[in-house]
């Protein structure tokens, strides 16, 4: 059986980042990854997908910047062409199209098994991502046949859905901007909201990105935080990296011919029935993002930086028809096809190991999941840049330092 | 032989051709079939709350119950509440089990159907961990509610099952739980 003292399991940002950690450490690993390098940023986004966070924040490890406009938005592929050049920079031990079956105790370390062998070794990382099953709710299987079902891991451009109108279930960053392009593409969307946020792309002259690492709300650790449960399961930022740096809310979708209504509760004989809830979702929502920009406002007059920034605004509220629907008969109203943007797990099911919580997920402090295994790149792991691609950097260096901690204290035992 | 006709004489304590008139009158006149029904309620401290119901609007013009009804609600005593009423949850259930009741009686009496006693058991499953924000996947409300009639009538099993259906179908409350209703809230 092969060994190593480490294996990572995916080759993205987070793997690639620790793999750079370690080998400036001089520990000797290899990364498992199921497919090429970057494989979820290659097959797993749509078409038009960019970072929703700038350039700035956008930096793989030891990487300049990438683009000339620290304000821009990269593609995804430019992304994976960076994972590319990092790993050919750091030399990282890539074991591409190699599928991990399981993980398991062996010894005092672990037994990886995959399908072009096992590997031992004493530590593992996972690094497999946040963002691996879409969660579809348990009524999906009741839409009626003639509907085609996609979630954001299958959904790649509108001319892929059959004609007709599409409900878009979900309006966090990734229903937002999958309505977003499907309206824009001459299909009619319906958008069902549930637990919405809303935040503008732009406030006083900077990306709204910008303030909030200034309120230093990125930084904060997780041992800090509040209700670390509650904050882990907070969906991505509901904002879109368009070139145009456009505010992506439902009053932008109702702009252009969005139909907005509240959550999906669930299908009953074809019909979609959605929860009159809309009103006050929205309500929360905008109450919340003026609460921010209360905080930025605060912030702006403490520095004495009031004259040299555009003033404060407010927006306008988000606008809710009087009757929203509530419920829809979708062949009879023209509905094709199902977009389920209703957030995602990751896949830990080849983890055999007692690590996991009641809900399935795996229980770690920070990423440090047990004696030498390390979970990565899950919301708000250490702090909130956890899921950020510049955040890889930080939380590899971390958790590489526990890491070798662990095997020096080993080796003077 | 002579064959002699029954006639019953049916008391549900229903009018029924009251209510079929004001059915035949209210679809001559679509405003007047227009009601709003309200509450008021106010905070007596924790989780204990007072609504009244008095006023509501019928017929094109406010009208008055006879009087003022009131109603406490609160929290039991688990909850670390005064326990000065039912809980808001089990008012829900008493309405749904009010509202399906006052139907049979109806329907019944519509039907010719003497009812001797009718008592219905309603149990809603409820799972703290939504209100609690334990587990954002368990929903706040009732996981599932069952309500059984236990009726006493002058009707075969088939015929009392047929009222009690069809009740279900004329319930505002039944209607209200199984299906979606947008809800404002505002502060003045």
């Amino acid at each position: 059986m092969r060994r190593a003292t480490t294996v990572i399991i995916g080759a993205g940002q987070c793997g690639l980042a620790m793999s750079r950690e370690l080998t400036g450490r001089g520990v000797d690993h290899v990364i498992v990854e199921r497919g090429r390098i970057g494989e979820s940023w290659r097959s797993g986004r749509w078409d038009s997908l960019r970072l929703l966070t700038p350039n700035w924040m956008s930096a793989l490890p030891g990487q300049d910047m990438p683009g000339d406009d620290p304000d821009g938005f990269m593609h995804t592929r430019e992304l994976v062409s960076r994972f590319d050049l990092l790993a050919r920079t750091i030399g990282a031990p890539v074991m591409e199209n190699t599928r991990v079956v399981s993980v398991a105790a062996a010894g005092e370390g672990y037994r990886v098994q995959t399908d072009q062998g096992a590997i031992a070794c004493g530590n593992v990382v996972i690094a497999s991502g946040a963002c691996a099953v879409p969660k579809v709710p348990g009524f999906a299987s009741q839409l009626p046949a003639s509907v085609a079902q996609f979630s954001p891991l299958t959904y790649k451009r509108p001319s892929d859905l059959p004609d007709g109108g599409v409900l878009v279930v979900g309006a966090s960053a990734s229903g937002l901007q999958i309505a977003r392009e499907l309206q824009m593409s001459g299909r009619q969307v319906l958008l069902a909201v549930g637990n919405h946020l809303r935040m503008p792309r732009r406030y006083r002259d900077a990306d709204i990105l910008v303030w909030m690492h200034l309120l230093r709300l990125f930084d904060e650790p997780f041992t800090k935080a509040d209700d670390i449960e509650r904050v882990r399961r907070t969906p991505s930022l509901p904002l879109i990296g368009d070139p145009s740096n456009r505010t992506l809310d439902l009053n932008a979708l109702q702009d252009i011919g969005v139909e907005v209504t509240g959550r999906l509760a669930g299908i009953d004989a074809g019909r979609a029935l959605f929860s009159g809830s809309l009103a006050n979702m929205c309500a929360a929502a905008d109450l919340k993002m003026n609460r921010m920009l209360e905080r930025i406002d605060a912030w702006v007059s403490g520095k004495g930086f009031g004259p040299f920034v555009a003033p404060a605004e407010r927006f306008a509220p988000t606008r809710v028809t009087d009757e929203p629907r509530l419920s829809s008969r979708l062949e009879a109203d023209g509905i094709r096809s199902v977009i389920w943007a209703t957030g995602f797990n990751p896949d830990h099911s080849w983890v055999h190991l007692p690590v996991f919580d009641r809900k399935g997920r795996i229980r770690h402090h920070g990423g440090v999941a047990g004696n030498g295994l390390y979970v990565m790149g899950l919301p708000y792991l250490r702090t909130r840049r956890s899921v950020h691609i510049d955040g890889a950097g930080r939380d590899a260096r971390a958790l590489a330092r526990h890491l070798v901690r662990r095997l020096d204290n080993r080796l003077a035992a | 032989m002579s064959v002699q006709s029954e006639t019953k004489t049916v008391d549900n304590g229903v009018n029924v051709e009251a209510l079929l008139g004001a059915r035949e009158a209210l679809s001559e006149m679509p405003v007047a079939a227009e009601f709003t029904w309200r509450a008021s309620c106010e905070w007596m401290g924790g989780a204990h709350s007072r609504s009244t119901v008095e006023g509501f609007f019928g017929l094109g013009e406010e009208k008055k119950h006879t009087k003022a009804f009131t109603f406490d609600a609160d929290h039991p005593r688990e909850f670390a509440a005064t326990d000065a009423g039912a809980t808001p949850l089990e008012m829900v259930l008493s309405a749904l089990a009010s509202c399906l009741t006052a139907g049979i009686a109806s329907v019944a009496q519509n039907r010719g159907i003497q009812l001797r006693s009718v008592k219905a058991t309603v149990e809603g499953d409820m799972n703290m961990y939504g209100v609690l924000g334990i587990d954002p996947d368990v929903r706040n409300g009732f996981s599932a509610i069952r309500i059984n009639f236990d009726i006493d009538a002058d009707a075969t099993k088939e015929e009392i099952a047929a009222v009690v259906a069809q009740s279900q179908r004329r319930s505002a409350v039944f209607d209200i739980i199984t299906n979606p209703t947008n809800v404002r809230v505002s502060v003045a």
